[in-house]
């Protein structure tokens, strides 16, 4: 990244989510019995494990937003998946075969959802706030309206999130942190330099200027929200290794989080702007305020009201810090 | 005394004397004045540019005169915003609708001056009002609770007018209210037009069909280049005066022109009409040309060019691009031939604004800026920088969002994608529309070198001057009709321009 060359104005842009996340852990700090239990790397290791669910939901999310489209879907998609995998493994498949038929799954929704909001027209909040409620039917009827449990655990998948072996040290992470760390720096690069990555940004910015550039707009959606869809189905893999089982009314508004985490990560719900490094730090700044306040032993209303004024803060600086800067220059051209 | 003079039937309904405004180094208006007495039609005539929108928005107050005075029967009229003159008296109706669609005609009429008390709409004094008002026009057979949506444009700029009739209207500005009429419409508008100025409705009539200025108007006003002209009673001037009057300016020294040696032809055109428009274009484009399209708004330019590349779906004929017949194509695959449209409206559909000038000079063509499939951002920046510097383009930087530059740096960034893509083929819808002189220039001056590469320019603009300057051969266009296309030395500027009003005489109008 060549800082030099970007504006002072889209460096402040860049960064905001790393301050944000910085102004949240300072405050923790601040306060002597969050900042003797938060920082240990058994609990911070709690923490990352947490955002890992939210964040591989939001790189999906990110992308569908900054495409200027939106996906209702994922918190069912996320469950669908979980009653999925539980249900490969209990047919006895291995571990990749668990992993990749579940991201299927997640994928031909994704699939399904781009096909209709392109043939179709429709607005993508309608097309899959319906999918939201045919994807949740149907890994309830998968599932015979009960939570599944594989009568032969497969210890590969129930590892991805377990962190019970060592529970006071930062290391080892389990796997499913890492994967997560490796799939947010792939996606990263492909979102900031490949060439779909930039007619992702180019139909967000402006559908007109990139159907008349010559990119394949409908195509490069139908792309978008498919992978978006296997990212939900990873997330729904992950959900089935935090409970180990698989529960089909899991993840009810976990959309609405991801959707905060992309949101509070810098992307605009017009399209055209967001980065996948700020969408995980907002799942992982979401984690973090979770933590402290359980720590804190505050009950969940007030986590809650946290959350939803982090998530206001977050986005309003957007439209203050013009008003600041302009408050500013009229007092030193005055001068 | 005012009581005086309003009362005093020999003052005019509506002065305007030595009107002027300015937009930054752009004069718009330079000292009009103008007349129009009660229950006058007044047509105002000039060609795009020449300052007749910027009047009527002084008229209705969307904009402040820099100097000048404005007088409404006697009284001085000062609009400060357009529901200030509409108060006053002075309706504009523009050329695209302001009606919500969803809402009934009823309610449309009262929009924003409902009959209430305390908040609680009185409906039977809403419907008497709106029923007043049609009747005021001669349309009360319009039906009140029909929606918006459900009528045609025809009726839909009736309920606007009625709108103004909710009031007690002076004078009433209308802005190429034909555009988008046919022709029993456009009779019923003007028998509209002759009942209003019977009741004392003062009517100023803006149109660039001079025919139907000379049929509805009893006194017309000309303006070019923000000035008042020549103006006085229709009857008593020829069709033949008043395009000359629109015309008569001398060509600047901006143009250059080197020769240059015509090619192959690579863009052929034959019958090739859209759903709505065109409806007839034939044409061949030639390498190392430039071949410019004439035609007032609304005749169908800028949908020919959508539809040869592939932006808009043919109806019927054929498309030979490079000899090769492609006539239902996409925007890619033109692209891909080396075909590439500049659109006319930059903001809305030409450059992603909230993206880098790198992005939008190299987005249709991000092979030559990338390694290993990966779109680097330093070779995006060199090749943008290069382009830059040829187009003298005002910026920060490569990484400066294009949303910050000005129109004409704008403009240059949304040409360069072409020149970064090497298109051979250059369809340019009003390259120079709302930029400044210099950067005018400045395309011209590319235009004329990319046309001396054995490129191909398509020239499309509502400005005669530069069309006459710039180019090889011109057509005209017409109501969706190409007429047919000769070297710029065979056409004079009033053919040019009869042809364009649909004037021209039946031997010229040849295919």
């Amino acid at each position: 990244m060549n800082w030099a060359k970007l504006g002072s104005s889209d460096f402040l842009k860049a960064i905001r989510p790393f301050v944000g996340l910085f102004v949240v852990l300072l405050l923790f700090a601040m306060d002597g019995e969050l900042r003797s239990i938060i920082f240990k790397g058994g609990n911070f290791k709690t923490i990352l494990t947490q955002t890992v669910i939210v964040a591989i939901g939001a790189m999906g999310m990110t992308m569908v937003i900054v495409s200027g489209g939106i996906d209702l879907s994922a918190g069912s998609v996320v469950a669908l998946c979980s009653v999925v995998t539980a249900k490969l493994i209990e047919q006895g498949h291995g571990f990749m075969a668990v992993l990749l038929l579940t991201v299927l799954t997640g994928g031909l929704v994704g699939l399904a959802n781009g096909g209709i909001i392109t043939t179709v027209r429709m607005m993508p909040f309608i097309v899959t706030l319906g999918m939201m409620g045919i994807a949740r039917g149907i890994s309830k009827w998968l599932a015979n309206n009960q939570t599944v449990n594989p009568e032969q655990p497969l210890e590969s998948v129930n590892r991805l999130m377990d962190n019970s072996q060592s529970p006071l040290t930062f290391f080892p992470l389990p796997d499913g942190v890492w994967l997560a760390l490796g799939l947010a720096v792939v996606m990263a690069v492909v979102l900031r330099s490949t060439v779909f990555g930039r007619y992702v940004f180019a139909i967000g910015s402006n559908e007109d200027t990139a159907r008349l550039c010559g990119i394949r707009v409908n195509f490069n959606k139908v792309v978008i929200y498919a992978l978006a869809g296997a990212f939900f189905g990873l997330a729904g893999v992950m959900q089935f290794s935090r409970l180990t089982q698989g529960d089909p009314s899991v993840a009810i508004g976990l959309e609405l989080q991801i959707i905060a985490a992309v949101v509070i990560g810098g992307a605009s719900l017009s399209g055209g702007a967001g980065s996948i490094p700020g969408s995980v730090i907002g799942a992982f700044m979401m984690a973090c305020l979770a933590n402290g306040s359980s720590i804190k032993d505050w009950p969940n209303y007030m986590q809650e009201i946290i959350i939803g004024v982090v998530i206001i803060l977050a986005v309003g600086m957007d439209k203050v810090e013009p008003f600041i800067q302009r408050l500013f220059k009229r007092q030193s051209s005055s001068n | 005394m005012p009581e005086d003079s309003s009362s005093n039937p020999a003052l005019p309904r509506l002065q305007i004397e030595g009107v002027s405004k300015r937009f930054g180094p752009t004069v718009a208006l330079d000292g009009v004045s103008l007349e129009v007495a009660a229950g006058e039609v007044h047509a105002l005539i000039g060609e795009n540019g020449a300052g007749k929108s910027t009047l009527m928005k002084v008229l209705s107050g969307a904009h402040r005169p820099d100097a000048g005075s404005l007088t409404l029967d006697g009284q001085p009229f000062e609009p400060s915003d357009p529901l200030h003159a509409r108060n006053c008296g002075v309706a504009m109706i523009y050329q695209e609708l302001n009606l919500a669609p969803d809402l009934s005609v009823e309610e449309n009429i009262l929009l924003g001056r409902e009959p209430a008390t305390l908040g609680w709409i009185s409906r039977g004094e809403r419907r008497r009002l709106a029923k007043r008002a049609l009747e005021e026009i001669g349309q009360a057979q319009m039906p009140l609770d029909a929606p918006i949506r459900s009528l045609t444009i025809a009726q839909q700029q009736l309920v606007e007018i009625a709108r103004a009739f909710v009031g007690e209207p002076r004078v009433l500005i209308m802005d190429e209210p034909t555009s988008s009429l046919t022709q029993v419409d456009t009779e019923n508008l003007f028998g509209v037009i002759e009942h209003m100025s019977q009741r004392g409705v003062s009517v100023i009539y803006i149109s660039h069909f001079l025919e139907e200025c000379q049929r509805v108007a009893s006194r017309y006003t000309v303006l070019r280049d923000g000035q008042g002209v020549g103006n006085g009673a229709m009857a008593e001037a020829s069709l033949e005066q008043i395009i000359q009057l629109m015309v008569g300016r001398e060509i600047d020294e901006i143009y250059p022109r080197t020769s240059r040696a015509v090619g192959e032809p690579v863009l052929e055109l034959s019958d090739v009409a859209g759903l709505a428009k065109p409806s007839c274009v034939n044409l061949t484009l030639h390498a190392g040309e430039i071949l410019g399209l004439f035609g007032l708004v609304g005749a169908g330019r800028t949908e020919t060019l959508r539809a040869v590349f592939g932006l808009d779906r043919l109806a019927k004929g054929s498309v030979t691009v490079f000899s090769r017949e492609e006539t239902h194509s996409t925007p890619a695959k033109r692209l891909a031939n080396g075909v590439g449209l500049l659109s006319e409206n930059r903001k809305e559909e030409g450059l992603l604004l909230n993206r880098s000038v790198a992005d939008n000079l190299t987005l249709t063509r991000l092979g030559p800026v990338s390694r290993l499939g990966l779109v680097s951002g330093s070779a995006q920046a060199a090749a943008s920088g290069k382009w830059l510097a040829k187009l003298d383009v005002k910026s920060s930087g490569a990484a400066q969002p294009v949303g910050e530059l000005s129109g004409g740096n704008q403009q240059k960034i949304a040409l360069g994608r072409l020149l970064h893509h090497d298109a051979r083929i250059l369809l340019l819808d009003e390259p120079t529309r709302g930029i400044d002189v210099g950067s005018k220039a400045q395309i011209y001056r590319l235009m004329n070198e990319l046309a001396g590469q054995g490129k191909a320019v398509f020239f499309v603009s509502s400005y005669l001057p530069e069309l006459l300057g710039v180019c090889d051969r011109i057509g005209v266009m017409c109501r969706g009709e190409l007429s047919g296309v000769r070297p710029v030395a065979d056409w004079s500027e009033q053919e040019i321009i009869r042809t364009a009003v649909g004037q021209a005489e039946s031997t010229e109008v040849a295919a």
